[in-house]
């Protein structure tokens, strides 16, 4: 399996990245390179695996048990409760944008 | 006191307690020390600010605090955010940013009452095994030098920390390890180093890479006060990082003095392959027989898929990476193009300007395979090797209680010689990304020197919430031997 130049545009645009023309031959074949030492994995029978989106869900509970007796209960990732717990710091967290008016982030016309 | 820099941490802190030495005189010598920028380690330094620190710590030592990290120096690596000094990831991206905010980590060791010297330099976004994809200050972005020999790299990402360390300038850094970012750098630079379980230390306030991998450890020159450190930057977080673990914080140094008679130390065969340089083979041998001495055995293990772990974990970070990094579009913080026609536009050139080409690449592997058509074929075939991986361990765990084998497969390399060329890079992280794709605690300890004279690491791995374990291997090693007491010239 080879991506071609039409691929590059492609995953480009889904990126919001641009290349020149030189730069994307460059990463044309940079991605090519990779994805041959990606074929190794695709041979791999997984069939029946569950596939592990997180470590802590592969964590043992009963080496976790001894450090954290909650862990018997098994160690999901855990939601918070929904109420306010940051105050506003609008200013702050302003302070590092690129434009902002009157409180707000401003970005180019989006609406004509 | 005139090698007063020398020093470690645990060495300081009686210094400071005992008075013989105050926290500002103790910064002030260590701020000398970084005129002209040594190795190019630090990307931020701010006199006044550290100084202040050091007068708040000094008032605390004075009204009787005994927190042993109290007035010992430190800095972080530029991927922590931090209210004192400013934040850039080493990316042009957010060249000049300030965070609003501390992260947690750097809270903490603040907390207990460490001086911040700065920030240390790191690939951009971490994303590196050299630190030579650093891309700011972007009027002259400068690759670290290993100070071992400076015609060489220190590794990477945190290349900054690992160079800062060995050479003196700090007893002390925070690193940050997504598939070895601490351990290869402290393997390639002679310093100690540890990454601790997935979800010990908060991944608040540290610019995310690989969600499900980032982590954050201590690098310093003995495991004492690598075990002195983690004790204060782990503990839960539950509020502001939904992957932090629910267990207490722990007294990592409890067990640094326990024999390591009838430890069981696991080897995988597959760590000591042809891959593997004669040069740091030899060393990592003797290390293991140094264990033995001490009354350890050895057991033959094997983690049969270690050499997939590169296509998998360079699927998964990647695909994290591209989610995680959507979030620069020059809107709320960091970098905006000056010209552009709309708003899409402006993504597109904020985006391509802001990001280096490692960055850029990973980005592009990321959308390719989270894309309709490969996602099965890719991520979620990674994943699922991933939880493979992660059983290989618990089976290995079964027969030993630490496993021992290389860092990397070669010492450093010479500045260069490997930056035209990624999958170079990719295939010598061989050796740390089992243990970051399982979310182990992994460590590196100074146990010789290979080729040109340069530092080799060798690691150790342990189950889920071992550290204190592998700290004590490590202590124990280190009382027998005198590897983590070489200094380069010049330190």
């Amino acid at each position: 399996m080879s991506l071609t130049s039409a691929d590059i545009q492609r995953l480009a645009q889904l990126s919001r990245l641009s290349f020149d023309p030189p730069s994307s031959q460059r990463m044309l074949a940079g991605l090519n390179d990779f994805f041959a030492i990606v074929e190794q994995m695709r041979e791999v029978d997984t069939s029946g695996v569950v596939p592990m989106a997180h470590p802590i869900d592969a964590m043992p509970l009963k080496a976790l048990a001894q450090h954290a007796p909650s862990a018997a209960q098994g160690m999901a990732l855990r939601l918070r409760d929904d109420v306010v717990s940051e105050p506003n710091q609008r200013e702050a967290n302003q302070r590092s944008a690129p434009a902002v008016e009157r409180g707000l982030f401003l970005v180019p016309k989006v609406i004509e | 006191m005139s090698d007063l820099h020398t020093l470690g941490v645990a060495q300081l802190s009686a210094l400071l307690h005992n008075k013989d030495i105050s926290a500002v005189e103790l910064a002030t010598r260590m701020l000398a020390r970084l005129g002209g920028n040594p190795h190019n380690a630090f990307l931020s330094v701010d006199s006044e600010v550290t100084l202040a620190q050091a007068k708040a710590a000094d008032a605390r030592l004075a009204a009787g605090d005994t927190s042993p990290l109290l007035g010992v120096p430190i800095a972080h690596k530029d991927i922590f955010v931090t209210t004192d000094f400013p934040t850039t990831a080493g990316s042009r991206m957010l060249e000049g940013y300030r965070s609003p905010f501390n992260a947690t980590v750097v809270q903490r060791l603040g907390d207990a009452g460490m001086v911040s010297l700065g920030k240390l330099s790191c690939d951009e976004f971490a994303m590196g095994s050299a630190n030579e994809n650093v891309a700011v200050p972007s009027a002259q972005p400068q690759a670290v030098t290993n100070p071992w020999d400076v015609s060489r790299i220190p590794g990477g990402s945190s290349g900054g920390s690992a160079a800062a360390v060995a050479a003196c300038l700090t007893p002390a850094a925070t690193g940050t390890d997504t598939g070895g970012s601490i351990r290869q750098p402290a393997a390639f630079c002679g310093i100690t180093g540890i990454k601790p379980t997935y979800g010990r230390a908060s991944r608040y306030g540290m610019v995310a890479f690989a969600s499900s991998l980032d982590q954050a450890g201590p690098m310093a020159r003995s495991a004492e006060d690598c075990a002195l450190l983690l004790s204060a930057m782990c503990g839960p977080d539950l509020d502001r990082d939904s992957t932090s673990l629910d267990v207490k914080a722990e007294d990592f140094s409890r067990d640094l003095n326990q024999s390591l008679k009838n430890l069981r130390v696991g080897v995988p065969n597959e760590f000591f392959g042809e891959g593997l340089a004669a040069d740091v083979r030899g060393p990592i041998d003797d290390a293991l027989k140094a264990l033995q001495a001490q009354g350890a055995t050895l057991v033959p293990i094997a983690l049969p898929r270690t050499a997939l772990s590169i296509p998998v974990y360079y699927i998964i970070a990647p695909a994290e990476a591209s989610s995680n990094l959507s979030r620069f579009d020059g809107v709320k913080f960091g970098h905006r193009a000056k010209d552009f026609t709309d708003l899409a536009d402006m993504y597109e050139k904020t985006r391509s300007e802001g990001f280096g080409d490692e960055v850029k690449r990973r980005i592009m592997i990321g959308s390719y395979v989270l894309s309709h058509g490969y996602y099965d074929a890719y991520y979620l075939q990674a994943q699922k090797i991933r939880r493979m991986i992660a059983d290989d361990f618990q089976r290995a765990f079964a027969s030993c209680d630490v496993i021992a084998g290389p860092v990397a497969p070669t010492v450093a390399w010479k500045l260069g010689d490997k930056s035209a060329d990624p999958l170079a890079n990719y295939l010598a992280d061989i050796f740390t990304l089992p243990a970051s794709l399982a979310g182990l605690p992994g460590m590196s300890i100074p146990v010789g020197f290979g080729e040109g004279g340069m530092p080799v690491g060798m690691q150790l791995i342990g189950n889920y919430l071992q550290e204190a374990k592998l700290l004590n291997v490590a202590h124990q090693f280190q009382l027998a031997t005198d590897f983590h007491k070489s200094l380069p010239k010049g330190a």
